[in-house]
């Protein structure tokens, strides 16, 4: 049956509370999802508490601080700290989003509680193992597919067919909607997710693209489509403001459109 | 499926058996038994509502309308068709164990399809008077 709780080595236990840094006249709680690989230890959760006039607004840079100024040992991933690689995906005050491009300040009530995205397995503290994730959405052959010989220039497309791919191909693939999603969660090992069917949803609607059957084909599954029950989940975690749920039920209607 | 520590590659796991190729069908007759369900309803409440206090000779006599049990049985054959979707969908979505998974499908059909049938048989019965 599905898994409505936590393993017992998952089980989040107490964890450390470090003390406010010395001479800082405001500061903010963080509480923030600890685990070790090495220690043998179930997952904590520790208590910083960040000087907010000497660090930037976004929960990356609390985090940045914290890593700098109290626990050099916290591991997550960032990059561009801006919203456009996808490394830091995690799940904030309950929301998978960015922790570069979502303010601390945001989060109205308490300590920022900020977990690895759910659902997934942990490498370390914030860092989840995305491996599947990835694998999904190498399944979908994300590249543009043809018979036709290559022409000499490049492809061509007209402006509306180009217009067809806003609101697809802004996605980063930072997995904050496929982590969001209870059918995914329940099924992540068959069903490819939000993030990898908006990706083939990108694919299937390009108009150079020559494999859309292959591709529908690949795709109509019980599991690997339909388990998307149109929670929609996807679209309010997704941080580029995009519509996985959307783009699915696109899909859907491609299948039943080339049936019926 | 291959658990995590198995030794095959990751996309390996993700293609496993391929595609099914199918789903489309049952996701279209969800939707087919919906529509024609949210068409029926009223005339259905309408038909229940007449049926109140009634004993069976007059509940006879009003199913013994064509258009009247023609509705009703439309009507089982929609609900129990959509339950039948509905509940397999739960049962993939939930029973991870592969038997249970089969069991449970196997089961779900079997019951929709004899509440379906005893549904049937009884509008039938009443409609036509014996």
């Amino acid at each position: 049956m599905v898994e409505f709780a936590l393993p017992k080595n998952s089980k989040i236990t107490g964890g450390k509370s470090w003390p406010k840094p010395a001479g800082a006249t405001e500061t903010r709680e963080f509480r923030v999802y600890r685990w070790n690989p090495d220690d043998g230890k179930n997952p904590s959760v520790d208590t910083y508490h960040v000087d907010i006039h000497d660090c930037g607004p976004m929960v990356l840079d609390g985090l940045i601080w914290i890593k700098n100024h109290i626990d050099p040992t916290l591991t997550f991933r960032r990059s561009c700290r801006e919203g456009v690689c996808g490394s830091c995906a995690m799940n904030i005050d309950g929301q998978n989003t960015l922790a570069c491009t979502k303010s601390m300040h945001d989060v109205k009530d308490g300590a920022v509680k900020v977990n690895p995205l759910p659902h997934q397995p942990v490498v370390k503290d914030l860092v989840p193992d995305l491996t599947n994730f990835y694998a999904q959405y190498a399944s979908i052959e994300p590249w543009l597919q043809t018979t036709t010989p290559t022409p000499q220039k490049e492809w061509k497309q007209s402006h509306e067919d180009r217009e067809k791919l806003d609101g697809l191909y802004e996605c980063i693939l930072c997995a904050c909607c496929s982590t969001s999603c209870p059918s995914y969660w329940w099924n992540s090992d068959r069903f490819l997710g939000p993030a990898a069917l908006l990706q083939a949803t990108r694919w299937v609607k390009d108009s150079r693209d020559e494999a859309t059957g292959e591709r529908l084909d690949n795709l109509e599954d019980p599991f690997r489509l339909y388990r998307c029950h149109t929670i929609m989940n996807c679209a309010k975690a997704c941080p580029k403001g995009l519509n996985p749920s959307e783009a699915i039920a696109e899909l859907k209607l491609k299948m039943v459109e080339r049936q019926i | 499926m291959s658990g995590p520590s198995s030794m095959r590659t990751p996309l390996g796991r993700v293609r496993n058996l391929g595609s099914s190729h199918s789903g489309t069908t049952d996701f279209w007759r969800q939707r087919l038994t919906a529509v024609a369900m949210a068409l029926l309803i009223v005339p259905v409440i309408a038909i229940i509502l007449m049926l109140i206090g009634r004993n069976q000779a007059g509940a006879a006599q009003i199913l013994g309308s064509l258009p009247i049990a023609i509705i009703l049985v439309l009507f089982i054959i929609a609900s129990t068709w959509h339950m039948r979707i509905g509940m397999q969908i739960v049962i993939e979505d939930y029973v991870h164990n592969e038997k249970l998974k089969l069991a449970g499908v196997m089961a779900n059909n079997f019951f929709c399809i004899a509440v379906a049938l005893a549904s049937i048989y009884a509008i039938l019965k009443l409609s036509s008077g014996v």
